[in-house]
C-alpha cells in the first residue's frame, strides 16, 4: 500500500473509531421530522438481520467501545469493497495516457 | 438521511429500487473506460472517510443532529459517475452490516444520496464555477454543491414520503428542507475544508477529470 493510503485509511478509521462515540446522539435531521410529523417505520422488510445494528458491535457492554469498534470494521469493510470494486472496473491505463 | 423500511410504499421503493439498479448499472458499464492503477486506492480513500466521517453526528439545532453525506466530495473527487458507484457501495454496507437505513429502502437512498446529492451537487457546482472562475469562485462552487446536494436530496425524500401517502407534501417539504439547509451548511464546511487539505497535500486528485476547467 503507497504511504499516502495508508495514513489516509488511518486518518479515515481515526474519525469512525475515536471521533463516532463522541457524536450527538440526538436524532438527525429526517428521523427528527419524522419524530415530529409522526411518521413510524416498521422493522426490516426483509427477514435478514443485521451483524451491527445501529453501529453497536455485538457484545460489548460500554456504548462507546461498541460504536468505536463498529466504526472500526465499517471502515475497513467500506475500504476493501471499494478497493475490490475498483480492482474490477479498472482497465490498467495509466491515468496520464491517451484516452 | 437514510430511510428506514415501512417509510416508503411498494410503488416509490419499487420503482425507485429499479431506477436505482438501472443508474448504478449504467455507471459500472460506462466507468469500465475510465478507471487506472492509481485510481483504485482513491476509491478506498474516498469511500472509508465518507464512511467514517457519517458516523460523527453534529448538532444543528433544538434536538437535532445532522452529519456528513459526502455525495459531493465523491463527486470532485472522482467525477460524479465514480461517486455513485461509491456512495451506493457505502450506502449498501450500512443498510446490510448496520441496519442503517431499510433494505427495500436502500433503491431509494442511493437514489436519493448516490444520484440526486451527487448529481445535483456537480451541476450547481459546474454552474458557479462557471460563472465565478476564480480560486474564491472555486471555493463558492463547492460549498454551494455542497449545500444544493443536501437540500435537494432531502427535498427528494420529502416527495418520496408524499408521495408513499405517509406525510403530506405541505408538511413533509418545509420540515426536510428547513433542517436540510442548516445540515448543508455543515457539509459545505466539511467539504470545502477536506478539498483545501486535498489541494495541498494531493494538487493532482482535483481538479478531477470531467470538469470542464480542469
Amino acid at each position: 500500500m503507497d504511504k499516502w493510503v495508508w495514513f489516509a485509511l488511518c486518518g479515515s478509521v481515526a474519525v469512525a473509531a475515536l471521533l463516532s462515540p463522541l457524536a450527538s446522539s440526538w436524532p438527525d435531521g429526517l428521523e427528527r421530522v419524522a419524530e415530529d410529523l409522526g411518521i413510524s417505520g416498521t422493522s426490516q422488510g426483509l427477514p435478514l438481520s443485521a451483524p451491527m445494528p445501529d453501529y453497536a458491535f455485538p457484545g460489548i457492554e460500554s456504548e462507546p467501545l461498541a460504536t468505536a469498534l463498529a466504526g472500526l470494521v465499517g471502515t475497513l469493510v467500506v475500504f476493501a469493497l471499494a478497493i475490490v470494486l475498483g480492482r474490477a472496473l479498472r482497465t490498467g491505463r495509466d491515468r496520464n495516457s491517451a484516452r | 438521511m437514510h430511510i428506514p423500511d415501512g417509510f416508503l410504499d411498494t410503488k416509490i421503493w419499487g420503482s425507485l429500487a429499479m431506477a436505482s439498479t438501472a443508474f448504478v448499472g449504467l455507471a459500472l458499464k460506462g466507468k469500465v473506460e475510465r478507471f487506472s492503477d492509481q485510481d483504485v486506492p482513491v476509491l478506498g480513500i474516498v469511500a472509508a472517510f465518507i464512511f467514517a466521517a457519517q458516523m460523527v453526528n453534529f448538532p444543528v439545532a433544538g434536538g437535532t443532529s445532522g452529519h456528513f453525506m459526502g455525495s459531493m466530495l465523491a463527486a470532485l473527487l472522482l467525477g460524479p459517475w465514480a461517486a455513485t458507484v461509491i456512495m451506493s457501495t457505502v450506502l449498501v454496507v450500512q443498510a446490510l452490516v448496520f441496519q442503517d437505513g431499510g433494505l427495500l429502502a436502500l433503491g431509494a437512498n442511493i437514489f436519493n444520496m448516490g444520484l440526486i446529492a451527487v448529481w445535483s451537487g456537480w451541476l450547481v457546482y459546474l454552474l458557479v464555477g462557471r460563472l465565478a472562475q476564480s480560486a474564491k469562485g472555486r471555493r463558492a462552487a463547492i460549498f454551494g454543491g455542497a449545500w444544493a446536494s443536501i437540500v435537494l436530496s432531502a427535498a427528494a425524500v420529502a416527495f418520496e414520503l408524499s408521495l408513499s401517502g405517509t406525510v403530506k407534501i405541505a408538511l413533509a417539504l418545509p420540515a426536510m428542507a428547513g433542517i436540510h439547509a442548516l445540515i448543508g451548511i455543515g457539509e459545505g464546511f466539511v467539504t470545502l475544508t477536506v478539498m483545501e487539505f486535498v489541494h495541498r497535500v494531493r494538487p493532482d486528485l482535483f481538479p478531477v477529470r470531467g470538469d470542464g476547467d480542469g
